[in-house]
């Protein structure tokens, strides 16, 4: 869709004109990235962060392509081809830090995608599709970066295969069959190291379908705004060329920046060093951790210590999913007309105070040992997770007073807007 | 439809209100969907085991040499197995637990071979997630219960290997071996 006021598509050379009858891609692109694009006009900088999570996803592609071309998928030497690729492959050690360290930037930019999403309510209608598309993006990319760090075949991956297949066992009956049957044996051998790394190779390009209709469906509707107020006449919007190219295109700047300080002169500082020593099946490492980008889940699986109706076990796995699941529900809990958290006094102190604090230290448990206070902590957090998203947002939805909105985006912007002023009734209607 | 097929068997078809292209729609879909499925057997099946994965060898392991109070590391399909000659102060440890009141109730006695309750074997393999617990080598982490500590996420097992503490839900399994000479244990 487009609004009304959106720039056509004019082709103005003959080559240009033939691929347009032929194939209207260079339309297509006009049409979804380009001039022929209208874009709220006070979109901030917490909106760079799709542009630059789809830019993450072709940066791990091609950096997992050229990996794939030396990498050998077999348990008795993966773990000596990853050594290969980093002193023998030509520009080897760049290529891998770039996709290892790219993985953790990838994450970094979801979740601040993710949260900006809940402090905008960006789930709202008429968003929902958008929304439930990216918990699957976000859900498909967990597989995926789960089953690449088991690639390397070092002790972190292969205990890492192991207790994250060991969740499947907690299912009742069928469990133990299931996680030997996702093996292909009774524990993580060569079996298991190639099935992940075909799947590690194809998952990618999934995402890459689902992040498409992701896109799709956001141009419908358009992309909300800071304000939440939708937008109404042309004053509001801007081209997305050349007004988010070129702002993009500065925030893409700095995150490469961030992301090439880490892969040049950090590129360790994300990972664990026990990786770098080989997979043992007899030896646990003494402290088995996930990356960083899973520690919020992690806590959330190992707050379940006590049996009740069902084992603890079950209990861990159910919430660590539905941690995530709950997210699908968030169009349907959150009822507030108003989408912005600038303009709702209640739910912006449970975002900063409630929400935000949570996620933290559910981060922070989930990378310490599983020891007294962490599991209390780790239980707390737990709790008011669940409850922030199940009974908190619901009600603030129900009793909060939102604060006046601005007639528009322009007057948002500009301080007035001549429309609301020749159209009152436009108002009242409001 | 009335102009395909030949007029009467169109006809007589529709009386009770079946055609024969019914008949061959039916057939048609069923067919189709009883490939498709039939189709998933051996995509799904090929992620099981294959021959030489379950084609596990048995383990045979000589304790003639395991002192009371110690234990040995061995490998049983590719996974540790634990073979610990228990104390006596262990086994009385183990008897004196109510076993009514433990998560998965067993007894020392139905944990181990009858004429060797004095040596527990079991897998090495936390039955939380499946670390491999502390506590078979000299100076390990033996956990509150003096049996096996599992450092993943704190599971605590007894001298009897029983799960007594934190999120296992079942004691570490005793795999099946058989004693072929007093002191020859063949697991598998
Ligand atoms: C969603 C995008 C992707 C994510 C999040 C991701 C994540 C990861 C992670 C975390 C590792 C382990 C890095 C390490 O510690 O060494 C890895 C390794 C690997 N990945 Fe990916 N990856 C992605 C896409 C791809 C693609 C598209 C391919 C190939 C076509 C690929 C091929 C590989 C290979 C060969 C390795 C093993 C070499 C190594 O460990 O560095 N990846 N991936
Ligand atoms: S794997 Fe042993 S306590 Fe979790």
């Amino acid at each position: 869709m487009s609004f009304p006021w959106a720039k056509n598509y004019e082709p103005v050379n003959p080559v240009m004109k033939f691929m347009d009858e032929k194939l209207p891609l260079p339309r297509l692109v006009y049409n979804a990235v380009g001039a022929g694009y209208p874009v709220p006009r006070n979109l901030s900088y917490w909106w760079n962060f799709g542009v630059l999570a789809g830019i993450c996803l072709v940066l791990q592609i091609v950096t997992g392509v050229v990996l794939a071309m030396h990498y050998a998928a077999n348990s008795g030497i993966a773990f000596d081809s990853v050594e290969h690729i980093m002193r023998d492959v030509n520009w080897g050690w760049l290529l891998r830090y770039m996709h290892a360290n790219g993985a953790s930037f990838f994450f970094l930019v979801i979740y601040i995608h993710i949260f900006r999403g809940f402090f905008y309510s960006s789930y709202k209608a008429p968003r929902e599709m958008i929304w439930l598309l990216g918990v699957v993006i976000f859900l498909l990319t967990m597989a995926t970066a789960f089953m690449g760090y088991v690639l390397p075949w070092g002790q972190m991956s292969f205990w890492g295969a192991k207790v994250i297949t060991g969740l499947f066992s907690a299912i009742p009956l069928v469990g133990e069959p299931i996680q030997v049957w996702l093996l292909g044996g009774f524990a993580p051998d060569n079996a298991a190291l190639n099935r992940f790394f075909s799947l590690h190779f194809m998952l990618p390009f999934v995402i890459l379908g689902v992040v498409i209709l992701h896109i799709w469906a956001l141009h419908i509707p358009g992309s909300s705004n800071p304000t939440g107020v939708e937008v109404k006449q042309e004053s509001d919007t801007v081209p997305f060329h050349p007004y988010y190219t070129a702002k993009d295109g500065f925030g893409l700047g700095v995150f490469l920046l961030i992301y090439f300080m880490y892969v040049f002169f950090f590129p360790n500082a994300l990972g664990h060093p026990d990786n770098y020593i080989e997979a043992n099946p007899l030896s646990t490492p003494a402290h088995i951790v996930p990356e960083w980008y899973f520690y919020p889940f992690y806590a959330i699986l190992r707050a379940f210590t006590f049996d009740f109706i069902i084992p603890a076990k079950l209990w861990g796995v159910l919430a660590m999913f539905s941690a995530i699941l709950v997210w699908f529900f968030l169009p349907w809990l959150d009822k507030s007309p108003v989408r912005s958290g600038h303009y709702r006094p209640m739910f912006r102190k449970f975002f900063w105070f409630g929400l935000i604090p949570c996620m933290a230290v559910l981060f922070y448990c989930g990378g310490a040992p599983a020891e007294e206070p962490y599991v209390m902590i780790s239980q707390i957090a737990t709790a008011y997770y669940f409850l922030h998203f199940l009974v908190i947002l619901p009600i603030i939805s129900s009793v909060e007073r939102p604060e006046p909105l601005p007639f528009s985006i322009t007057e948002a912007v500009l301080g007035s807007d001549d429309s609301a002023v020749i159209e009152p009734a436009a108002k009242a209607a409001e | 439809m009335a102009s395909t097929g030949t007029a009467d068997a169109h006809e007589a078809a529709t009386e009770d209100g079946v055609r024969r292209r019914d008949f061959i729609e039916i057939a048609a879909v069923s067919a189709a969907g009883v490939g498709g499925l039939a189709a998933l057997i051996p995509l799904i099946s090929q992620m099981a085991p294959s021959a030489d994965v379950l084609a596990e060898s048995s383990t045979e392991l000589d304790i003639s040499t395991l002192e009371e109070g110690q234990s040995i590391k061995a490998v049983f399909r590719k996974q540790p197995v634990f073979v610990r000659h228990l104390t006596p102060a262990e086994i009385q440890a183990a008897n004196d637990v109510d076993v009514s009141s433990l998560r998965d109730p067993q007894t020392l006695e139905e944990r181990t071979e009858d004429g060797h309750h004095n040596i527990l074997v079991v897998m090495g393999v936390c039955t939380h997630l499946g670390c491999v617990p502390l506590g078979a080598a000299e100076g390990e982490n033996k956990g509150e219960y003096g049996g096996y500590f599992c450092p993943c996420h704190g599971s605590s097992y007894d001298t009897a290997a029983r799960i007594r503490k934190g999120p296992a839900p079942k004691n570490l399994e005793v795999p099946t071996y058989e004693f072929t000479t007093d002191t020859t244990i063949v697991i598998g």
